[in-house]
């Protein structure tokens, strides 16, 4: 069975459909219960669906629009969560078994305001644990799928948002992105991803992995959607102080100007021969669609991004080791039984953590530690200063930077789970964006000319000028026509 | 203390700040309470939360920067200071490493009549940690008191200057003076809002090279402290003596045994694997903030007991007495005021202080309050006791009255009769009443017997019941007497 017509809406078609009362936020929350239910056995993208609070919310909707009252764009409309969000009364495992059993007393900050803005929360989805990995393989939880195809990974860690809104099942989500963890999975299940400006979106309940890197962003089915959903989480939130104080604008109100005038950066080094010939493919084409839309292509270098990935696996899980502390057994989560409080911290630890976190604390606590930090941390600092500078020199000859997402299409499960190097290489072209604290965003580019897979292209601004991603990502959108819907998941 | 060693002393201070709620957080920081009341998800260090630094700790960082002579950092960070331990919630505490608040300065002191400095490496901004209950639960476990997590800590870290342990405990009272006097720190040290970890080596006298040191933990009282050194000089002399080498290690003070003991190597110690602290950006102190606190700083203890010696004449020793507190000295500044006389009525203020009121405030367990005792009225005594209304006994029973249910000395001295009789004629009635009655004084006083006027004095004071002018008394019997 596939989605019905009304879940294949995008939000902005759907809020039309509210506000003239063709349907009301409960029917819409009830079809994608239904396709939840109907789907997500074979997906598992979602770790826990909150029927109840969906439809209060929706019949609190219904009851606003009824007195003439809308919120904003979202008011009504089904959105999925990452399970990093916390959410009051509602347990957030961060796809980890650590956390298992953990109900927050507290909204993230993010969640306040989907909820504020009428936004229907329809539960928590999978996610690699800690929102470490590239395929939701990590997830303690067994891995979410790519709704193109059920035997390949839908990317991570937001695997779980991307397949979810890609499947219909909501319309948009929410995920964090620490080396292109909204991106990557948004390019693999064929959806609209976007990593905003480190310091846009407040951090405030979202569990940390690496806390100078880890942001915030929405995962849509159209670019008008994502622009929409982040004009309601973007803004300061005096909780988290670093998040910017500059102002939020309307991201849809430029967004459909198009391409022509502006000036594209091409870095050579992300169109080497670096991705498979499919995805080269397709980014060049969409290139190639861009200057024939009016758009300049300019050549830019960005040296150091090959001493992204290097830096990036030290910075992050150096973070990642003070920021997983916390999960000592002695407050919330799991605790295991045990003689000696060495012992407990040992067991709880050994029992709570799977592999990946495991290894990234102690890749963390090495470049730490007393020594090396020099070598390891401070030195992957620079890099990021200079990796910075690469961007900054391109934006003075272009406007935005254009490139791959990910090297390949989704891949097949299990086919790097043994290979944490492979693993680490997908995000190649995701990570610099990270460490350089720019806005970065997927848009689909494609299907893969052999394999029918979404290609994603991806666009990088200067900070906090997410507004010209969305202008440009919505041209290519608009030249390439409405994205098809995936098919293996019927 | 052996003739060969110099002892050598540098201290680190953790002082908890008064202020109203905690450093990256809104609970409160009052001391005590049930366990885990004053917490909230940020101090307890739940998965998602973040740290809001609380203004008001820069600001008091800032001021005793300034009142200790530092120099205080543009821009200064918070790093994360990594260990396990269950009153550490989030596993690591917030701290300044690489780049703190304050660089430099120093606390003066005047050690028999000598003047020295100790000078300061650094003062840095940090969260406390909670506290592990051991054996309260019915089951004998332990238990986590997280009240305390997140106070608001200034880490004040002094250079090896110190070279006696007199030296030591000035320091530290010198100091806790400074930080009471800047209303940032109660200096309560039993509580454990200021305490103090010694670093102590010994050297060869004569030499400058410093020698293994070992740190002294658990000293919440100047005795402690002077025992811990006591003991620390003791143990590495006799180690040093034997030909041995001290291991630089942590020694906690057992105040039962006045002993220290290991409590871990330095091999033992940990790897904190300081980092920036990436969820709070760099505190930046711009230039007028600092002169803004600049302006507002109160007259320091030492600044003050000069100015007692110099311009109302007080001795060193009283001078040091009425600034050991800012509120002693705020008091005894208001009195002078408010008397308006010279040195004279300033001596006699600061000796009633330091004397019959610091008496009454002890006996009433009333710390260094003047129960309801005020300035004014300690000038109004004073005024009555040089217009010779008051003398001893009487300035006795109104300060005490004061003290208990305040009031206008004048009038508290007229309704209950304490004032003085100076009367002639009352006074030479009374004095003819004990020459009449004891002839035989009177007597062997003027044979020669002049220490019998103390006792004729004491008679004519008990005949008007102790009312009676001392000096009028005596003038009048000696005329009497023909002495
Ligand atoms: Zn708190």
């Amino acid at each position: 069975m596939s989605a019905p017509a009304l879940l294949d809406r995008s939000i902005t078609d759907l809020a039309g459909a509210l506000s003239r009362r063709e349907v009301s936020s409960e029917e819409v929350t009830r079809a994608a219960l239904a396709r939840i239910e109907a789907t997500d056995e074979r997906l598992h993208a979602f770790l826990r669906v909150v029927p109840e609070r969906a439809i209060a919310s929706a019949r609190g909707s219904d009851a606003r629009r009824a007195r003439g009252e809308v919120r904003s764009p979202l008011d009504g409309i089904p959105i999925g969560l990452k399970d990093i969000f916390l959410t009051k009364g509602v347990e957030t495992t961060c796809g980890s078994r650590i956390l298992a059993g953990f109900v927050p007393p507290f909204d993230a900050t993010v969640v306040e305001r989907l909820e504020t803005s009428g936004a229907v929360v329809m539960g928590k989805l999978n996610m690699d644990e800690f929102a470490m990995g590239s395929s939701n393989e990590n997830s303690a939880f067994g891995p979410c799928r790519n709704p193109w195809d059920l035997e390949r990974t839908p990317g991570g860690s937001s695997g779980g948002s991307a397949a979810s809104v890609a499947a219909r099942q909501v319309f948009g989500a929410l995920g964090t992105d620490t080396g292109g963890s909204i991106r990557q999975p948004a390019s693999l299940c064929g959806v609209v991803g976007l990593k905003p400006t480190y310091g846009r979106v407040s951090r405030y309940g979202v569990v940390a992995f690496a806390s100078s890197l880890d942001q915030v962003g929405p995962i849509a089915r159209t670019v008008t959607d994502a622009a929409a959903m982040l004009g309601v989480i973007a803004g300061h939130d005096p909780r988290d102080q670093t998040s910017s104080l500059l102002p939020v604008p309307d991201y849809r109100a430029g967004i459909e100007e198009g391409a022509r005038g502006l000036r594209i950066g091409v870095p050579r080094e992300w169109l080497q021969g670096g991705s498979e010939a499919g995805v080269e493919r397709r980014v060049r084409e969409a290139l190639a669609a861009y200057e024939a839309m009016g758009a300049t292509l300019v050549d830019v270098e960005l040296p150091h991004s090959r001493y992204g990935v290097a830096a990036y696996y030290l910075v992050a899980p150096a973070e990642a080791s003070s920021n997983l502390a916390r999960y000592d057994g002695v407050r919330f989560g799991l605790r295991a039984p045990a003689r000696s409080l060495a012992d407990m911290y040992g067991e709880t630890r050994d029992q709570g953590f799977g592999a990946e976190p495991k290894r990234r604390i102690m890749l963390g606590t090495y470049a730490l530690s007393a020594g090396y930090y020099d070598a390891y941390y401070l030195r992957a600092q620079k890099v990021r200063t200079l990796v910075r500078r690469d961007f900054d020199r391109a934006f003075e000859r272009c406007d935005l930077v254009a490139g791959p997402v990910s090297p390949t299409v989704a891949f097949r499960l299990g086919e790097k789970v043994d290979d944490p190097l492979q693993m680490y290489l997908a995000d190649v072209f995701t990570i610099s964006c990270n460490l350089a604290a720019l806005p970065g965003l997927s848009v689909p580019a494609g299907l893969h000319p052999e394999s029918r897979l979404p290609v994603g292209l991806q666009l990088v601004g200067r900070p906090f000028d997410e507004a010209t991603l969305l202008r440009a990502a919505r041209a290519l959108e608009r030249e390439m026509g409405p994205s098809p819907a995936p098919e293996a998941i019927g | 203390m052996t003739r060969e060693w110099q002892l050598v002393v540098g201290l680190e201070v953790h002082a908890q700040l008064l202020t109203r709620s905690k450093i990256f957080c809104g609970c409160p920081t009052t001391f005590g309470g049930e366990p885990n009341t004053h917490v909230c998800p940020v101090c307890l260090g739940m998965p998602g939360v973040l740290p809001a630094l609380n203004r008001q700790v820069v600001e008091f960082a800032v001021r005793t920067g300034l009142a200790l002579g530092c120099a205080i950092q543009e821009k200064s960070v918070f790093a994360r200071k990594n260990y396990f331990y269950p009153d550490l919630p989030k596993g690591y505490q917030v701290s300044q490493y690489e780049l703190p608040i304050c660089v430099g300065g120093g606390v003066d002191l005047t050690l028999d009549g000598v003047e020295r400095r100790v000078r300061l490496t650094r003062i840095h901004m940090e969260e406390d940690a909670g506290k592990n209950l051991h054996g309260v639960a019915a089951d004998g476990s332990s238990g986590v008191d997280l009240n305390r997590a997140g106070v608001p800590l200034l880490e004040i870290v002094s250079e090896p200057d110190i070279r006696s342990i007199d030296e030591a405990v000035e320091y530290l009272k010198s100091l806790r003076a400074i930080l009471m006097f800047l209303g940032v720190n109660d200096g309560n040290l039993e509580e454990g809002s200021f305490r103090c970890d010694a670093n102590v080596s010994l050297m060869p006298v004569g030499s400058t090279v410093l020698g293994t040191r070992c740190e002294l933990k658990n000293m919440n009282s100047f005795r402690f402290l002077r025992q811990a050194i006591e003991f620390e000089v003791r143990r590495q002399s006799e180690i040093l003596e034997g030909g041995g080498r001290v291991v630089q290690e942590t020694r906690l003070f057992d105040p039962q045994r006045g002993e220290t003991r290991s409590m871990r190597s330095k091999e033992e110690a940990h790897d904190y694997r300081y980092f920036p602290e990436p969820d709070l950006p760099p505190v930046r102190v711009p230039a007028a903030w600092i002169e803004e606190v600049r302006r507002s700083l109160p007259e320091l203890p030492r600044a003050r007991a000069a100015r007692y010696q110099r311009d109302l004449s007080l001795s060193a020793y009283d001078a040091g007495l009425l600034t050991a507190d800012r509120e002693t000295a705020e008091f005894f500044d208001a009195s002078v005021r408010a008397r308006g006389g010279g040195a004279e009525s300033a001596k006699r203020i600061a000796n009633l202080l330091t004397g019959e009121v610091a008496r009454l405030a002890n006996d009433a367990g009333a710390g260094t309050s003047r129960g309801k005792l005020t300035p004014e009225a300690l000038a109004g005594v004073v005024r009555l006791t040089e217009a010779g209304t008051l003398g001893g006994p009487g300035i006795r029973q109104v300060l005490e009255e004061l003290f208990r249910q305040g009031g206008d000395p004048a009038v508290v001295v007229a309704s209950r009769g304490l004032a003085q009789v100076s009367d002639e004629s009352a006074v030479e009635g009374a004095c003819d009443a004990v020459l009449t009655a004891f002839p035989g004084e009177v007597e062997r006083f003027r044979a020669g017997e002049s220490k019998l006027l103390g006792f004729l004095v004491g008679q004519v004071m008990k005949g008007m019941k102790g009312k009676g002018n001392p000096a009028v008394v005596n003038a009048m019997l000696k005329r009497k007497l023909g002495a």
